[in-house]
């Protein structure tokens, strides 16, 4: 018998076996995946996706707008100062109250909030707008490739990438090798095994590099991670079948993330993918189903920055979703598909404490097809900025390349420290 | 090469080969296939005793109704989700002991296009009933006739929220101030019938929401509590315009003419036989495939049953490269049916649920991925090599690993695969090598 690979014992050891939750009530956790990928030097960049639309409205109320209120009637948040009302950002935008955490990283320059967003996708399909948001283009089938995977392309140096998560997402999905990696409740194989089946592999298109990859993600993590559990023997029958576990917060997976970027030979870019945004019904004020997915968002990125330690001052986390929700409350107590909407970067390389909006306004002829909040700003405007102030990358590159045909938006320079 | 197309059969239209499968599906493999879609439908014994969905419904109507949210949430823990873990069990059960497998995969793949999923609480105990009343009678039937029961259901009626969308115009809706949800009206344009790029507009979508208020159903008090029922009050009043034409004002007349509208829109046709040829021929199907099935679909007005005798009869779909992937619960279920292992119970879910599918609890409206690249990852592809070992480890007293192999992928092996078997230093992983090789995770 050759070593057992360990690759389980060290994610158990570190999230103490608590990922990985599907059938808990009230269901699932957000859907959480993190893929990491190495770069040089000390720049860690991390992406958020929320996958379902997060309702911008409801996250950075703008509370000053005189239309506010009056479209947003029962899920419109008090102002700043009254009791439950939204933390104060710059007196006429505020954060929800159960995003408290990301107002003390604003508080200390370390969040900058941007608002009337958007991809440039102006359909209302989940599905294409974020493929959209992934794929870096206008169009949801132009490419089938990810642009943070084509800005990995960029970037020299060792580029084994992990993913928290069975498979990829769009965004990391490409030329370079990115792997995926996440805990199991299976104990681990056996080497020798792997390697034969690594021999019938070598013709699969699919399941042969994929294998590469895990058992690459595998030694990274023993690396990343330090010497983990070697006891894991022999499976046996009756430990295949899993107990139900309850639902998992962000907070674990982003504790887990931070590790993994925070070691010194570890990943430097990763992505977090936070479902449960898709807010139709009943999705509460200060309280309620979107009260606590901001909780948790907080939570989350509070964890990271936690794990991270003094690697934070070296970080930029980018949270983004696919597009807004409708300005006015639908007939059911929630929000449908909208366009523009909101977006954070935060991390200790950020120049925060501020909102970036040219806010276009809520008056139904400042609304997009009479609906949406209007978008002024092209998220990739605001990725292009970090890609080269952050990452380094040359400008040229990142128009060619990361963000082709994107000449309407302009990279967003001076939202990180020098 | 019959054996060969017998394998491409029981494992392409099948659900993997149970023991002496292949020699009977040898025989006459498209046959073997053709024999089931037109078999009369009859409800697996598996599914016996299992609740109903409008009384499901039901009962949380109730609850909501004398006990508010602490009452829901109380039913959903206490009695939903066991209703969930029964129901998904029975269906895994199914699937592993079922003698037709074609007809068992096509129930599976209608479910999945009209996906409910458990990512909602209340779906938990409804999703079973959905599949069982709204899918599986009408997967031979008419296309328009499936989709209306999909549509008339209490999971989907809920699960995309039509079930409390008025009509802000209506009686209902003015007394208590409430209005649209967009949520089902656009599912069913863009995932459903025409797809995304079907050539709808955000007005189309707003007035199909307009026309589909009222589907909703009968309220706690009404002995029908639960049914699906077109409540009159809550719906929109007057005439809508919909894909360019005027509907109504006509009540639940609306609605059954949009749906047949849109069953027999050309870019249903398209959109279904891209999906029906991914999911049975290719990732990326070819297009003259997908053409001669959107044609017949086109030509028999949405007959379900001659499209799936069309599909069995594209030469496409007898290519011997093995070019899907399968899905986690498909590998689990293949590799079930190879031991016999019948009997299968809700100790198997957290299986299922750790290799990343979990019946019903598809992560989003679009129901599963059906391509390779959305399944298979660095952690996917060693998370099903642990369970072929820990399967390999379980089933070698019992079964022999040459008869596996000659009851599974023998027909296609390559000759590393049958080397690498024989060899293997036990038999446990000589079965583990087995459901691990690419011809078994493959079909």
């Amino acid at each position: 018998m050759g070593k057992t690979i360990t690759r389980r014992a060290a994610l158990g050891g570190l999230l103490g076996g608590t990922l990985g939750c599907g059938l808990c009530g009230p269901l699932f956790g957000p859907g959480l995946s993190l893929a990491a990928a190495r770069l040089g030097g000390e720049a860690r960049f991390v992406v958020v996706i929320l996958r379902g639309a997060l309702d911008g409205l409801a996250a950075v109320p703008p509370y000053a707008d005189p239309d506010y209120r009056r479209l947003r009637g029962p899920l419109a948040l008090a102002a700043p100062g009254s009791a439950d009302g939204a933390l104060d950002l710059n007196g006429r935008f505020g954060l929800h109250p159960a995003l408290a955490p990301l107002h003390a990283m604003y508080r200390a320059g370390e969040m900058t909030v941007f608002h009337a967003v958007a991809t440039p996708y102006r359909s209302r399909s989940h599905f294409d707008g974020q493929d959209v948001l992934e794929n870096g283009v206008t169009s949801a089938r132009a490419l089938k490739d990810g642009w943070l995977n084509r800005a990995l392309s960029l970037l020299g140096g060792e580029r084994l990438g992990l993913a928290v998560g069975q498979s990829i997402p769009l965004i990391l999905r490409g030329d370079i090798p990115v792997a995926s990696w996440a805990p199991a409740d299976m104990p681990g194989l056996d080497g020798d095994f792997l390697s034969r089946l690594a021999t019938l592999y070598e013709r699969d298109a699919i399941l042969g590099p994929a294998l590469a990859q895990g058992r690459q993600a595998q030694a990274m993590a023993d690396e990343a991670l330090g010497d983990p559990r070697r006891a894991q023997g022999r499976m046996s029958g009756e430990k295949v079948y899993v107990a139900n576990r309850g639902p998992q917060p962000m907070r674990v997976v982003a504790e887990a993330a931070g590790r993994l970027l925070a070691a010194e030979n570890g990943a430097r870019v990763a992505v977090l993918e936070v479902g449960g945004w898709d807010t139709h019904a009943n999705q509460g004020v200060l309280n309620g189903p979107l009260a606590n997915r901001l909780a948790d968002l907080a939570g989350g990125l509070k964890a990271l920055q936690d794990s991270l330690g003094p690697a934070w001052r070296h970080t930029v986390v980018a949270v983004a979703t696919e597009f807004g929700r409708t300005v006015a409350v639908n007939g059911t107590g929630g929000t449908d598909h909208g366009t523009g909407g909101a977006a954070f970067l935060l991390g200790g390389a950020v120049t925060g404490g501020r909102v970036i909006a040219r806010w276009p306004g809520l008056a139904a002829n400042q609304l997009y097809e009479g609906r949406d909040l209007a978008p002024t700003l092209d998220l990739r405007s605001v990725m292009k900025g970090v890609l080269s102030d952050h990452l380094g990358l040359p400008a040229e590159a990142i128009e060619r390349v990361v963000f082709p045909d994107s000449r309407e938006a302009p990279m967003l320079r001076d939202t990180l420290r020098a | 090469m019959t054996t060969r197309a017998a394998f491409i059969a029981v494992n392409r239209f099948g659900l993997g080969a149970r023991p002496g499968e292949l020699e009977r599906a040898a025989r006459d493999p498209v046959g073997w296939a053709k024999r089931q879609i037109h078999a009369p439908p009859s409800l697996p014994a598996a599914f016996a005793g299992l609740p109903s969905g409008p009384s499901r419904m039901a009962d949380f109507l109730h609850a909501r109704q004398r006990r508010g949210d602490g009452g829901v949430q109380q039913l959903f823990r206490e009695s939903f989700r066991q209703t969930f873990r029964e129901e998904a069990a029975a269906r895994l059960r199914v699937h592993v002991e079922s003698e037709m497998p074609f007809r068992e995969r096509l129930v599976a793949f209608w479910s999945n296009h009209f996906t409910v999923s458990v990512q909602r609480p209340i779906v938990l105990g409804l999703a079973g009933a959905f599949e069982r009343e709204a899918i599986r009678p009408n997967v031979a039937g008419r296309f328009l006739d499936l989709l209306t029961a999909v549509v008339r259901h209490p999971a989907m009626l809920t699960y995309l929220d039509n079930g409390q969308s008025f009509g802000p115009n209506s009686p209902g809706g003015l007394r208590r101030g409430r209005g649209l949800n967009e949520n089902l009206a656009r599912e069913i344009l863009e995932l459903h019938t025409l797809g995304v790029e079907g050539g709808y507009t955000q007005d189309d979508v707003r007035e199909f929401a307009k026309i589909l208020t009222g589907w909703t159903m009968a309220p706690p008090e009404d002995p029908q509590a639960g049914h699906f029922r077109f409540a009159v009050g809550i719906h929109e009043p007057g005439a809508k315009t919909f894909l360019g034409r005027r509907v109504g004002p006509g009540l639940i007349n609306e609605g059954e003419e949009v749906l047949a509208l849109l069953a027999r829109h050309p870019a249903t046709a398209r959109h279904i036989a891209t999906k029906l040829a991914r999911h049975f021929i290719a990732d990326n199907p070819p297009a003259a495939a997908i053409e001669r099935l959107a044609r017949i679909f086109r030509d028999t007005d949405g007959n379900l049953a001659a499209l799936s005798e069309a599909i069995v009869e594209q030469p496409e779909a007898w290519d011997e490269a093995l070019p899907k992937l399968r899905t986690p619960h498909e590998f689990v279920v293949a590799a079930l049916r190879a031991v016999e292992f019948n009997g299968a119970g809700e100790s198997m879910l957290g299986t299922l649920r750790t290799l990343g599918q979990l019946s019903f609890a598809a992560p989003s409206p679009a129901g599963w991925p059906d391509t390779a690249e959305r399944w298979i990852g660095p952690e996917a592809v060693l998370r099903r090599a642990e369970w072929a070992m820990a399967m390999g480890l379980r089933v070698a007293a019992i079964r022999e690993p040459r008869q596996l192999f000659a009851g599974t992928i023998e027909p296609v092996a390559a000759r590393s695969t049958a080397l690498a078997i024989s060899r293997a230093p036990s038999a446990g992983e000589a079965v583990a090598t087995l459901f691990a090789a690419p011809e078994f995770q493959r079909r």
